[in-house]
């Protein structure tokens, strides 16, 4: 909300604090301070501001009030005209091409002058025919041969409002020749007013907050009332049918009004606090509603009683029939839900209840009585109904987060005030006021051992009675205990327990929260659960950065379409369900992702031109419903995508290596090594998004930990990726987990020398690695300690289908040096069960 | 053969001892030993010479050779130094790089910025006994709201722009508060102090300043008597070990519908030092986190007697502090996954 400080000041003393101080008190009290807009006001000094502070300051000798004696035609130009006016010190001529002077063109002196804002000739303000705020210094020039060096201002030159319409025509009783920084200088403050402090979306009650910070007295505002007219009783009637959406309904009755402009003061600030004027009806039921915060509004008396065919109108307040409709004041026609409140009368729908008036009903320039309402909604009502109609107000914004009904007849009081003192007419004798449902005001119990208990500091009893009593809570103290009585202006206090943490907010706040001292938290722990889970996923974050790869993370949110282009549709004949978005942001985020490959495919997409090499990671959850529970299962998941070279060409390595499936296996088997899964094996695996032929399952045991490969090459037509071989890896990370083992065995260092040698063996092209690898370690027993495959061979020498796999065997015995008798044994016996068991022929050297 | 006189013989030893002056390499001093040490040489004839000599010539020859031939292999042997310090300096200086040439890339991975962070937070509240929990992405509208004090339609539901899903009652958590809800019930009637890490999504428009998932880390803690002294204080040592020993902060007047008092955590804006700037908005102060005391229906929600207990909550988005830390242009980029972005980190 748009606060103007003078208006804040009406009702309380503030002029020995400074806005910066004023702002901070505000803030500090949870009212707070988003930026300050000078009106007028000069800049804080110094260099180090606590806030944001935009606008424009009238220095005094510059801007002044002035008065226009006489209004001239300009010899030259019809749109312009010469204004003889006085600022205090002398009489000038002042060139202005202002409509709305044009009606005072000609007449002579004139009998009352016009009060108007003057600018001297070197003041900075806004340009006025310029979009947007831009300064402009003003300077001795000829405009259609007048000379003209100072000017008249209209709200824009000077930062009040957007309006360059005509020149401001001050209200008759500005001084000439004052400073008008000094007349009408402010300073508007950007309050954020917190979903629970609505009754701050008031001029009273933030100056309430500010008095109670700074011990001040607050002066509410004065809601005397004239009613000299015939009595309202009798005139109006109010029914109200559900006395739980509708608690109170006041209603008040001003004859005889004249429809025209509020008083200047009063257009400036309504401006200020960003709310247009219309006219003096209208802006007091504004005025009213951002000085109370209870939202009012003005119904055309006459056209009541029309549509009430001459009799006396009854107001019926009751919910929506079916296929109701309602066209509001600004134009608009909505088709009404069934628990939308109206306010009604038997002829049909005036108003939005608590959301916004009716067009029929609106007052309009030849209204001359009008009926006043004020009223109290039920908030949960008004906001299922706002949401349902993205209708929004000012009134529904308020009536939303809950309003007092205890307002209802103060503001019907000060507004029909307001009417009179700006419309004239006179107001009917008393209100008509139907309270159906007064709100219990809750009495919360709060002592000073609660506080402590809370806050961790003592505050003496005398000091919360204080605070509690400035909030206006009606206090009644025992000893060291508060009976405080909630005052009916505020919905937000509730009773017993819940009360209470109400109440230490209030006190809190309003104590200061840089008056509590911190603390450290006791040094005795709660009992230790550890997250054995995050542990070995950083863990296996690590490993895999230590591999070169890159940690990402990724958007859960993506589409189906998305997904499918790692899987063509129906590859696999399975349908998949996905947890839908029902208010998705894009068209190409409507789900929660199932795949992690997918995501991990599009970032390579997107960066597999940007690098020559590159190695990637996720870990990441999938979200996979569950028809036997609410939520789905969140399944973590860690992808790998590597694409390109080996490393990048240096100066050095001019061609280095394109990946290939071994370097994808080889990250692989470095993650089950850092991971310490014991034993794990690889087999051939066919699968949609896979080439069939480069493709395996990593399993421990029976269990399958997941699958990598190259991806098939018309799922990678799918994607814009270069000419280099698309390497992913898909696992499931809790399966890892459990299999990964924290505490392993290691082997003692040898003692004894090795003996090491090579020996190479021909077999058919379709034994695979890890069959001839087994063989070898079954045949070699205890005293083989290493196998590492260093060649494979494929050539005419030794015959087609067949190839030559070469390895480095490492014989060992912990207890004493190997001689090479017994080395021979035990390769003749490796040879002779690959013979045996696949048909292998040694290769001679 | 003539028998080699004395006089002759150092004659000898001072024209080897000249020539040896002029060898400049390891050939000729080789041919310089053989010449003037080998079997031919003067040295070597003297001593096999000894044998013709008088018993009386004898002892004067033989001493005299041998001077000689100490003289000589001691010459031999610091011309050979020489000969070797040389040739090293030669071949040190033919042996010279640019070092001004790149050197061979390592290729190495890095962990995500986010990633990076979340663990700094983990090491800094680990340090004041916090352990961690985390809890699902997608939640109940029990969980994220109506546990947390929000009952349906309640005003406070605004503060967070919401994803649903098709399933009725089931959303995207806005925030990492239901985690509060799920440890409490996991562990009452426990004292609980835990950090509740993880992805969470709001409806907004996607922008440079604005994401639609993000990551929060929650703070919880739960005992008899925990207070807002407490609160206080933990986030005090949290913002100076983050933002330094002299990081200014202010905790101001809030409100959340699962905390009361609530507040929030404001740190004098690090980029410019409190005097206004772009990052800051003009205000000199960042916001960096919620925080209150837990509110006592959610206590009660979560199976603690709020007559008995008491705790404290603070929550912090972890994206948006990044983002102000290391001034990113733009918050996409934590999801974009750009190499050129996190290349950097």
């Amino acid at each position: 909300m748009k606060a103007p400080l003078n208006w804040i000041k009406d009702y309380i003393d503030l002029d020995d604090l400074s806005i910066e101080e004023i702002a901070n008190v505000m803030t500090m009290v949870g009212l707070e301070v988003d930026g300050v807009r000078l009106v007028g006001l000069p800049m804080p000094a110094g260099e180090h501001h606590e806030f944001k502070y935009e606008g424009l300051s009238w220095p005094a000798d510059k801007f002044v009030v002035a008065q226009v004696e006489e209004v001239l035609p300009h010899p030259d130009a019809d749109r312009l005209v010469l204004c003889r006016l006085n600022d205090g010190q002398k009489e000038l001529v002042v060139l202005t091409g202002a409509p709305n002077l044009y009606p005072y063109k000609g007449v002579g002196q004139l009998e009352k002058p016009l009060k108007v804002a003057y600018a001297r000739e070197g003041a900075v303000l806004y340009d006025g025919h310029k979009p947007g705020s831009v300064l402009t210094k003003l300077k001795r020039m000829k405009i259609r041969g007048v000379e003209s060096f100072s000017m008249i201002c209209s709200e824009k030159e000077l930062g009040i409002s957007e309006t360059h319409e005509g020149v401001i025509i001050l209200d008759d009783d500005a001084p000439t020749g004052m400073p008008l920084v000094d007349y009408m200088g402010d300073a508007v403050l950007d309050i954020s007013i917190l979903p629970n402090m609505v009754r701050d979306a008031s001029i009273v009650g933030m100056a309430r907050e500010i008095a109670a910070a700074t011990k001040r007295p607050l002066r509410k505002p004065d809601d005397q009332l004239e009613m000299h007219g015939k009595s309202i009783k009798g005139r109006a009637a109010i029914e109200i049918r559900d006395a739980e959406l509708n608690p109170r309904f006041v209603l008040g009755l001003i004859e005889g009004v004249e429809i025209k402009s509020s008083p200047y003061w009063v257009r400036r600030r309504l401006n200020l606090a960003d709310m247009r004027p219309i006219n003096c009806i209208v802006d007091a039921t504004n005025y009213t509603m951002l000085e109370l915060g209870e939202p009012l509004h003005a119904f055309d008396y006459d056209i009541l009683i029309k549509r009430a065919g001459g009799k006396a109108p009854t107001i019926i307040t009751r919910t929506a029939e079916a296929g109701e409709k309602l066209t509001t004041l600004d134009g608009e026609t909505y088709e009404l839900e069934p628990y939308m409140e109206l306010v009604t009368d038997k002829a049909g729908a005036l108003s939005l209840a608590g959301v916004m008036g009716g067009e029929e009903s609106e007052v309009n320039v030849k209204t001359s009585c009008v009926l006043l309402e004020g009223a109290a909604w039920n908030f949960i009502n008004i906001r299922k109904t706002i949401s349902k109609l993205k209708l929004n107000s000012e009134a529904s914004y308020r009536f939303s987060r809950g309003i007092h009904p205890a307002l209802a007849d103060q503001a019907v009081r000060l507004c029909l005030q307001r009417m009179l003192a700006w419309g004239g007419g006179v107001v009917a004798e008393g209100l008509i006021d139907e309270y159906p449902a007064p709100p219990e005001d809750p009495v919360v119990e709060i002592s000073t051992h609660d506080v402590e208990r809370m806050l961790g500091t003592a505050i003496p009893i005398d000091e919360i009675q204080d605070i509690l009593t400035r909030l206006e809570f009606d206090c009644e103290l025992n000893r060291d205990t508060i009976k405080a009585k909630t005052p009916p202006l505020r919905l937000d206090i509730n009773p017993g327990l819940v009360g209470k943490a109400d109440l230490l907010e209030e006190i809190s706040r309003i104590y200061g929260f840089d008056r509590i001292p911190p603390k450290r938290l006791s040094e005795e722990l709660p009992p230790q659960h550890g997250n054995q889970a995050l542990d070995m996923e950083e863990l296996m974050r690590d490993l895999l950065v230590d591999l070169g790869l890159q940690d990402t993370v990724a958007y859960r949110q993506t589409s189906p379409e998305r997904e499918a282009r790692i899987l063509p549709e129906d590859a696999d004949g399975e349908v998949r369900e996905y947890l839908r978005i029902k208010n998705p942001i894009t068209t190409d985020r409507t789900v929660m992702r199932r795949s992690i490959l997918a995501t991990m495919l599009e970032i390579l997409e997107h960066n597999c031109h940007l690098r020559q090499h590159l190695a990637m990671f996720e870990i990441g959850p999938v979200f996979i419903p569950n028809a036997d529970q609410l939520l789905p299962d969140e399944v973590l998941k860690l992808s790998i995508g590597m694409t390109g070279l080996r490393s990048q060409t240096t100066w050095q390595d001019k061609a280095p290596e394109v990946m290939s499936f071994y370097d994808m296996k080889g990250v692989i088997e470095g993650l089950m090594d850092g991971l310490h899964i014991p034993n794990p094996s690889y087999q051939p695996v066919k699968r949609p998004s896979f080439h069939p032929g480069k493709c395996a399952e990593v399993m421990v045991g029976e269990k399958v930990l997941g699958v990598f490969g190259e991806l098939h090459p018309l799922v990678k037509a799918h994607y814009e990726f270069d000419d280099y071989p698309v390497l992913a890896a898909e696992l499931d990370v809790t399966s890892l987990l459990e299999i990964a083992t924290i505490i392993f065995d290691i082997e003692a260092i040898p003692s004894y020398p090795p003996v090491i040698e090579d020996i190479a063996v021909i077999v058919d092209e379709t034994t695979s690695a890890e069959q001839i690898e087994a063989l070898i370690w079954h045949a070699g027993g205890k005293m083989l300690n290493r196998v590492r495959l260093f060649d494979v061979y494929r050539g005419e020498k030794i015959g087609v289908g067949k190839k030559s796999m070469a390895y480095n065997l490492t014989y060992m015995a912990p207890d004493r040096t190997l001689t090479d008798k017994e080395a021979a044994k035990l390769r003749n016996k490796i040879v002779k069960n690959l013979e045996k068991e696949l048909g292998a022929v040694l290769r001679s050297q | 053969m003539m028998a080699i006189t004395q006089a002759e013989l150092e004659k000898e030893k001072l024209t080897a001892l000249k020539q040896l002056k002029a060898v400049d390499n390891e050939d000729d001093l080789n041919s310089w030993r053989v010449a003037c040490l080998g079997r031919s040489s003067a040295v070597t004839q003297a001593f096999s010479s000894l044998g013709s000599l008088s018993k009386e010539e004898r002892p004067a020859m033989g001493k005299a050779a041998n001077e000689v031939r100490k003289a000589l292999e001691a010459a031999l042997a610091e011309r050979q130094e020489v000969l070797r310090e040389a040739s090293l300096q030669r071949s040190l200086q033919s042996e010279h790089l640019d070092v001004t040439l790149p050197g061979r890339p390592i290729l190495h991975g890095r962990l995500h910025p986010l990633t990076q962070v979340l663990r700094r937070i983990y090491r800094i509240f680990g340090d004041m006994g916090f352990q961690i929990y985390r809890s699902p992405e997608v939640e109940t509208d029990d969980n994220n709201f109506t546990y947390l004090n929000m009952p349906p339609y309640h005003p406070a539901r605004d503060m967070w722009d919401t994803f649903y899903t098709s399933d009725e009652g089931v959303l995207l958590r806005t925030h990492t508060s239901p985690g509060q809800i799920r440890v409490m019930r996991e562990r009452a009637p426990e004292d609980i102090r835990v950090i509740l890490p993880g992805a969470t999504a709001r409806y907004e428009q996607l922008t440079a300043r604005s994401e639609i998932e993000f990551v929060q880390v929650e703070l919880l803690v739960v005992g008899k008597g925990v207070t807002f002294s407490e609160l206080k204080g933990t986030l005090l040592d949290f913002a100076k070990l983050t933002f330094g020993e002299e990081a200014r902060t202010r905790l101001r007047p809030s409100h959340f519908p699962f905390t009361e008092p609530s507040a929030e955590m404001d740190v004098e804006c690090f980029v410019c030092g409190g005097k206004g700037c772009g990052v800051c908005k003009g205000t000199g102060w960042l916001e960096i986190l919620g925080c209150g005391m837990v509110h006592p229906v959610v206590l009660k929600y979560g199976g603690y007697d709020p007559a008995v207990y008491s705790g404290f909550a603070a929550g912090m988005g972890i994206d948006r502090s990044t983002l102000m830390r290391y001034r990113i242009d733009d918050i996409r980029h934590f999801r974009n996954n750009d190499i050129r972005f996190l290349e950097q980190f």
